[in-house]
């Protein structure tokens, strides 16, 4: 005789699972009256059949009851003669229905009594049951979300970076740390064959599983282009034509794309409405602007390209809006003003740009501050000349301002070439004063970076093309064989290059550790003997000495214990001549 | 420093096997020079081009490399020519003397001509 109705409250909907639960507990205590199961049915938060049961939670006979409710009419039509609404808290949580009595009699007053009794004992556990299901639901959800935060994350993590590439004469640094509700963020670094490499930052807007997809596709894309050759701009519009057709709605990726040239520090890039990153040197702080829309909103999209040269000792940082964009308790925003600053206040020490601004950003915050969106910083530092004469390397200054006195072993190139007690450029001679002190790992392939700090050093004189490359030849080759023969391809001992100028030359020493073991100069002397060398009566090699001599003016050797010293000079006016093979 | 590698392809003309180069000619390019003067060979043409129009380092290792594939054509009794040449390092293999034994023209299109006015 007894039905069941899970419709419980205005604000909750139990599932039909817990219905049905429900349903089966209803008919176990009816046992024996089991005529029907009514189907479980909602009432609508507005029906006024709420407001009456509320006001009257007692058994209600529902054929006197008139009400216009769809409530009352489903109940009628389901044969429902007595209703006891469960009211639990000033709220409804369900009703207890019966059909007729077997016996086809009315209800009586005990009936009721005893019925609305057990309203008033079951409506209370009622409520105990539907909140244990709520909460069980609730923690469902939760699981979901979490399960959806931990792909999300693992994309992510998967695809950035695991190492970073090795670019000596550079500092690279990273540092991402996604919020809770992770966000799109992503950097990459693509090698090209040439020995370039591509800087990537982005962004994808929207947070999750959706935007991590996103950006794995973004990446592909861009390292696919990378591979192609095409430069910054080329890269930004294919990678825009390629995402515009599948991105999601109202999804869009923000991204900066650069190629740096680590010889020479060249920089082209474009930029598809990223933050504009920032370059700074000596506290002055410059954008690095290019315009662009963001990729995946409209196709057909062109992106300006623009190119510049980052000097030694200056920085770059690319990020994302996480910086920015985070709030501190007053709700006051991070902004770019404050990063600008900082940058230009920033003084390199034992920390490195990016602990200093994450500092910075945390005393910004607070501390119980919930991070709002991923936070990704890339600084790219061009290393400062290594200055001998200030403080970089004691021992390689104390080395060199010593080598004219340690000297123990000095050859000239020539025999027409006077033999000096000392290197011709000295920096204690009158007359020469060191423009520049570098120095280079001792890796193979750094001869390159050798050219490039010489030629960045002596750019100001502006020396015809020819004499340029004669010279960046000769710099090559001495610092070849001073990392070869000299310092063993030790990464550890460096490559020292002090270049010199004075009224007529220029001169470049090129220092190893090697000392009078390093390289047999003696032997390099004469002309190789080319004919022998092609009847395969003579190694193929031993050209480098040669070429030096001959693609500068004057060439010396110093050697002592501990240092090998070659010493190039260029004259800068008169006879510019390279010396001819005999 | 990261170390940059060197391309080469082969084409083959009617009287001359053209080597083109791409990169840098140092001690990383020996396996990658000599595969493609092997390929070169393999047709059998008397005379090898080597286009240096896309190569902008070459250092003293790269010569000796070139050198030992002088020494071998000459010993298969091939003629070896050079187009491409920056003139930087035209005047490095003149130093060298290597354009004694290796003809060095200003592009493919000059060597092939002459090639072809030579055979005549």
């Amino acid at each position: 005789m007894a039905s069941f109705l899970q419709r419980f409250g205005q604000k909750r909907r139990a599932n039909k699972s817990s219905a049905k639960k429900q349903t089966r507990q209803a008919q176990a205590t009816a046992a024996s009256v089991t005529q029907s199961v009514a189907q479980p049915m909602d009432i609508a938060p507005n029906d006024p059949i709420i407001a009456y049961f509320l006001s009257s939670p007692t058994a209600v006979e529902i054929d006197k009851l008139q009400l216009d409710s769809p409530t009352l009419k489903a109940l009628k039509a389901a044969h429902v003669k007595l209703t006891i609404p469960l009211v639990s808290q000033g709220e409804l949580v369900g009703l207890i229905n019966l059909g007729n009595r077997l016996s086809e009699q009315d209800y009586s007053s005990y009936d009721k009594g005893l019925l609305n009794s057990l309203a008033t004992q079951a409506a209370p556990a009622l409520r105990v049951a539907q909140m244990v299901l709520e909460q069980q639901a609730q923690a469902r959800e939760r699981e979901r979300i979490e399960q959806e935060l931990k792909i999300a994350r693992l994309i992510q993590q998967t695809l950035l970076p695991k190492e970073l590439p090795d670019l000596p004469g550079w500092q690279l640094t990273t540092f991402y740390q996604p919020a809770r509700a992770v966000g799109g963020d992503f950097y990459d670094f693509i090698p090209y064959e040439d020995g370039r490499i591509g800087l990537v930052v982005g962004d994808v807007t929207d947070k999750g599983v959706p935007a991590a997809l996103v950006m794995a596709t973004t990446r592909s894309i861009l390292r696919s282009s990378a591979q192609a050759d095409y430069s910054p701009g080329e890269v930004l519009e294919r990678a825009n034509d390629l995402l515009f057709p599948d991105i999601p709605p109202r999804m869009f990726v923000t991204c900066f794309y650069a190629i740096l040239d680590p010889v020479s520090g060249h920089v082209v890039y474009a930029n598809a409405g990223h933050d504009l990153p920032y370059r700074w040197l000596e506290g002055e702080v410059a954008e690095l602007r290019a315009t662009g829309m963001p990729l995946g909103l409209m196709p057909g999209m062109q992106y300006e390209e623009k190119e510049t040269t980052l000097t030694a000792g200056e920085s770059i940082l690319l990020y994302s809006d996480g910086l920015v964009e985070a709030h501190n308790p007053n709700r006051d925003m991070f902004g770019f003003p404050r990063l600008i600053t900082l940058l230009g206040t920033y003084e390199a020490g034992e920390q490195n740009a990016i602990d200093y601004l994450r500092d910075e950003l945390s005393t910004f915050t607070g501390d119980n501050w919930e991070q709002e969106d991923d936070i990704t910083l890339v600084t790219l530092a061009r290393s400062p000349v290594p200055a001998l004469n200030d403080d970089a390397d004691q021992a390689t200054m104390h080395l060199l301002e010593n080598l004219p006195a340690n000297l123990l072993e000095l050859v000239s190139q020539n025999q027409d070439q006077p033999r000096s007690q000392e290197l011709t450029a000295s920096s204690q001679s009158n007359g020469w004063h060191v423009l520049q002190t570098y120095q280079v790992p001792s890796e193979a392939g750094n001869e390159r970076l050798a050219m490039a700090y010489v030629s960045e050093t002596i750019r100001p004189f502006h020396l015809p093309e020819r004499r340029l490359e004669q010279l960046g030849t000769a710099v090559a080759e001495a610092t070849m064989n001073a990392i070869e023969h000299g310092n063993h391809y030790n990464p550890e001992i460096p490559v020292t290059l002090q270049i010199l100028s004075s009224d007529q030359a220029i001169a470049v020493h090129i220092s190893d550790k090697g000392g009078t073991d390093s390289v047999p100069v003696h032997e390099e002397y004469e002309a190789p003997d080319i004919e022998a060398k092609l009847a395969e009566l003579q190694s193929p090699r031993g050209w480098g000495l040669f070429l030096i001599q001959n693609m500068v003016d004057e060439m010396h050797v110093l050697s002592n214990k501990e240092t090998h010293t070659i010493e190039l000079i260029l004259h800068l006016e008169g006879d510019a001549h390279v010396r001819q093979n005999a | 420093m990261s170390v940059k590698t060197l391309k080469a392809s082969v084409r083959h003309r009617p009287s001359v096997s053209v080597v083109d180069l791409h990169g840098e000619i140092t001690a990383h390019a020996e396996h990658i020079l000599n595969n493609a003067y092997a390929e070169a060979e393999q047709r059998g043409l008397e005379v090898i081009l080597l286009n240096f129009d896309d190569v902008h380092y070459i250092n003293s290792t790269g010569i000796a490399l070139i050198v030992s594939l002088l020494a071998r054509a000459r010993k298969q009794h091939r003629r070896l020519l050079a187009c491409g040449l920056s003139d930087h390092y035209v005047e490095i293999f003149q130093v060298t003397r290597l354009s004694d034994f290796l003809r060095i023209f200003p592009d493919e299109t000059s060597a092939l001509t002459q090639e072809n006015t030579d055979e005549a």
